[in-house]
């Protein structure tokens, strides 16, 4: 394996990681599901490529830099989040979920109508613009940004609607104005990932950002653990890795997959890092909490050998 | 006019193939309160033991079609016990089921593609292709063939949640699985009815869509639109998912037919939308409170 081939997993990774963090923001604290933020990535993925191929490629783009892609993506993915959020998030629990998927696979179908952008064919000159330290900046920006929201007075009123919506209400707390917040929030960073997905690929095509894409998304999430920054940028990088290291087996690669994420839920529900974070303070606490369950479990088998005796 | 019936009685026949599948859906739904996505695995599966049936063991189209159904039978039981009956038991929120689910689905469609492969498969003609003429309507012999099984199927399903004690049960569970327990149903025989009754549906519907279309691994891919009929029904009731696939279908045809080919997949996720911005709870579905 040579270092190309590492950086180009590494990269896949981190851009996935983008779209994971603003997915874990909007599940893991604020307790939405979304089967459709495959198409937030579309929308940044495609308005991106827009921006910044040249006036010359077929289809024309803008020719402008990159960074205003970036912010363009971000920008429009999280203007159309903030319609379907209007439209949707008053639905309560298995039917927003619904909601989510038929606006994402809607969304993909539109851009596989619409000839100005490639329709199904596809989008073939995005200028390859995604290096890997633009990647390292935007992942440590998007980590700094949620770490720092997630412990401000509106993450933790996200967090108050996730634990228990309507104590949340009664406690003062506008719960649609923070899950729209929290909405918006995570489709703009799936919006930034779809554009550093389509200049990392250089070529994107409807189909790359279907069902199966919105789920993986929610998979690594979960797998990371809900409610855990660290735990998601752990799930990216070992869900990205994961199907590349077992690509020696082909087609029975993503048959493990699958069997792993039924495994996961049945076995380990909490995901990798559930709750937990990676920081001094967060494995500190760990281990305070796994020394106290030792004793506690020394203690009551201390108790139990002592009554036997008696 | 002619053109209008015409369309008509395609969507009819579409639509009571996505008849098939819906309750599937709205039957889980009824008593586990979440959606079913391995659903569509099992019915791909039925289509491949259909045709397998018919091809390799050769088997008269009366015993393919009775092995497809009884094949997914097993496989919807199968799912079950090792995908959700774990979490059953430790009471996991809904959304463990459906990632459950979505990995059983991806589980199952790579496993038919690595051990059967990728490639796009055609039912042998089972029933000649000339239509039979009805004055200046031409019926598909084939579309006959499903809209009557299809609705023989259904009405027998609904005979069965009718009449039967194990169908009163499920009617009872669906109202409240916890008190129906108390009552002493045993509500583990009545999750496993369920799921066998769907997997049932779903080999039929899967031999039908795949005589009607092609055999291969994404048709799960096609049922989310079957689970759409059901949503727009009104998820968990069986009248409901029978009535929204047939409108479905009949729409589906007809976008298809005046408008254009390439907006039937999207017109479904529109209705999908519209239906849940306007009455999320579909047609008639069971009106469940949140509880806080």
């Amino acid at each position: 394996m040579d270092w190309t081939y590492i950086q180009g997993i590494l990269m896949l990774a981190g851009i996935n990681m983008i779209a994971v963090l603003g997915l874990s923001l909007l599940t893991g604290f604020t307790g939405l599901f979304s089967f459709g933020h495959a198409g937030f990535m579309a929308i940044g993925a495609y308005v991106g490529a827009w921006i910044s191929a040249s006036p010359t490629s077929t289809p024309a783009g803008l020719g402008l830099p990159f960074v205003l892609a970036i912010v363009g993506g971000g920008v429009a993915a999280g203007a159309v989040s903030y319609f379907i959020g209007r439209i949707s998030l008053n639905l309560k629990g298995d039917y927003f979920c619904i909601a989510t998927l038929g606006f994402g696979e809607a969304i993909r179908l539109i851009f596989n109508n619409v000839n100005r952008f490639g329709g199904a064919r596809g989008w073939p000159g995005v200028p390859g613009k995604s290096t890997f330290l633009a990647i390292l900046v935007a992942d440590v920006v998007a980590v700094l940004f949620l770490a720092n929201l997630v412990k401000s007075r509106h993450g933790r009123n996200m967090i108050a609607v996730r634990e228990e919506e309507l104590a949340a209400q009664i406690a003062g707390i506008d719960v649609f104005r923070y899950k729209m917040l929290s909405l918006i929030i995570s489709a703009v960073y799936a919006g930034v990932a779809g554009v550093f997905f389509a200049h990392y690929m250089t070529f994107i095509q409807p189909k790359m950002f279907s069902l199966t894409k919105s789920t993986e998304l929610t998979i690594i999430v979960i797998f990371g653990g809900l409610g855990s920054i660290s735990g998601s940028v752990l799930g990216a990088l070992v869900l990205t890795a994961l199907p590349e290291i077992l690509r020696t087996f082909e087609m029975w690669r993503l048959v493990f997959y699958g069997a792993a994420v039924i495994l996961i839920m049945v076995s380990r529900p909490k995901g990798l890092m559930g709750g937990m974070e990676l920081t001094p303070s967060g494995i500190r606490k760990m281990v305070a909490e796994r020394n106290a369950l030792r004793e506690a479990k020394a203690r009551l088998l201390a108790e139990a050998q002592g009554g036997e005796e008696e | 006019m002619v053109q209008f019936l015409q369309q008509l009685i395609n969507g009819l026949s579409i639509g009571s193939v996505y008849a098939l599948m819906a309750v599937g859906y709205s039957l889980v739904y009824s008593i586990m309160n979440f959606s079913n996505f391995a659903h569509g695995g099992v019915i791909m599966l039925g289509a491949y033991f259909g045709f397998f049936g018919l091809t390799l063991l050769k088997l008269p189209f009366a015993l393919a079609f009775l092995l497809a159904s009884i094949g997914t039978f097993f496989v919807a039981i199968l799912v079950e016990r090792i995908a959700y009956k774990p979490l059953r038991e430790r009471r996991a929120p809904f959304l463990y089921f459906i990632i459950s689910a979505m990995g059983a689905s991806i589980l199952l469609e790579n496993l038919v593609i690595a051990t059967i492969g990728p490639t796009f498969r055609t039912y042998p003609e089972v029933f000649s292709k000339a239509p039979i003429e009805l004055g200046p309507l031409a019926i598909g012999r084939l579309d006959l063939i499903i809209f009557v099984i299809s609705a023989v199927s259904l009405t027998l399903l609904i005979l069965f949640i009718d009449k039967t004690k194990l169908g009163k049960a499920i009617q009872a569970a669906s109202y409240n699985v916890k008190a129906c327990a108390l009552m002493g149903v045993n509500t583990d025989r009545v999750i496993l009815t369920v799921f066998g009754l769907g997997g049932f549906l779903a080999g039929i519907a899967g031999v039908f869509f795949g005589m009607k279309y092609t055999v291969y691994p994404q048709i799960g891919n096609i049922t989310t639109k079957s689970f759409i009929a059901a949503v727009f029904g009104g998820l968990g009731s069986l009248p409901g998912a029978v009535l929204g696939s047939i409108i479905l279908g009949i729409i589906e045809t007809f976008v298809a037919g005046y408008l254009s080919s390439q907006f039937r997949d999207l017109i479904a996720f529109v209705i999908l939308i519209a239906v849940l911005v306007v009455r999320p709870t579909g047609i008639m579905g069971k009106v469940t409170e949140d509880k806080a």
